[in-house]
């Protein structure tokens, strides 16, 4: 029965990160607080998911010509030896604690995304107010 | 002045990509988060470009992470293959659904969502 619950978490985490939301970043609660699976696993399985999927996608992004590869070494180089770093950083902490360190992350990309999307709301109704005194003036 | 401001741009970048390998592997996610901004605003990427080759970026970062966390012996095989598998297959849908969504109501629920998430994990236990 879990499975089922494991496969409908992960179709919502992967709808998500289809549409560039950065799925992982609620696939990692689902689990955790609806399945009971450890913080650390969790991560483990979205590290681990992350890897088809985006194989899928980089194909078709690659085919349209979309990549550029000039950044690959620039940012990957040094976020390889932080990436393994941060790994054993995570091994030190309890389950509990890398949870909550994870809801603070959570909660700042969240908030980050919602000042991205409310300043573009309102630039765009800027934009479109202007455009209608621009055509009042001609009526 | 040119010179100086490509040289500000790549520490910046180097930094930035010392973050996303930080929250890759601390929090096992979040890097293209950090990426997508970083081509976009600082290396004046345009959005569709700047998706696409966050991806590449992240994809060994995210590799790296992963093998460490199996090495750390966090890998439990019922979830990985049964949300990975809806993970996969939800990616797909979600790739085709892009197009047919408003975009900026799907952010503001998705960010809402996550606010909410991060203040129940924080609060737990």
């Amino acid at each position: 029965m879990k499975i089922f619950l494991y496969i409908l978490i992960g179709l919502a985490g992967g709808v998500l990160g289809g549409l560039g939301m950065g799925g992982g970043t609620l696939l990692i609660p689902l689990l955790t607080l609806f399945t009971g699976t450890g913080q650390h696993a969790a991560q483990t399985v979205n590290l681990v998911a992350f890897i088809p999927m985006s194989a899928v996608a980089l194909a078709i992004h690659l085919k349209n010509r979309l990549v550029k590869w000039k950044y690959l070494l620039l940012v990957s180089l040094p976020a390889l030896p932080a990436a393994v770093g941060a790994s054993f950083l995570a091994k030190a902490v309890v389950g509990a604690k890398l949870g909550r360190w994870f809801g603070i992350f959570l909660i700042v990309l969240g908030v980050y995304q919602l000042a991205g999307v409310a300043i573009k709301f309102f630039k765009e109704r800027k934009e479109k107010n202007m455009k209608k005194v621009a055509a009042g003036t001609e009526v | 002045m040119e010179k100086k401001q490509k040289a500000a741009r790549g520490i910046l970048t180097v930094a930035a990509g010392a973050a996303i390998g930080l929250t890759s592997g601390l929090f096992g996610g979040g890097g293209g988060m950090l990426c997508v901004p970083l081509l976009e605003r600082v290396l004046k990427e345009e959005t569709k470009v700047a998706h696409a080759t966050a991806i590449l970026v992240i994809l060994p970062i995210t590799a790296a992470s992963a093998v460490m966390y199996i090495i750390n012996g966090f890998f439990e095989l019922t979830p990985v293959l049964s949300a990975g598998a809806g993970v996969v297959a939800g990616g797909v849908c979600g790739a085709l659904l892009l197009k047919k969504l408003p975009a900026k109501l799907v952010a503001f629920i998705f960010s809402l969502l996550m606010i909410a998430a991060g203040v129940v994990m924080v609060l737990r236990k």
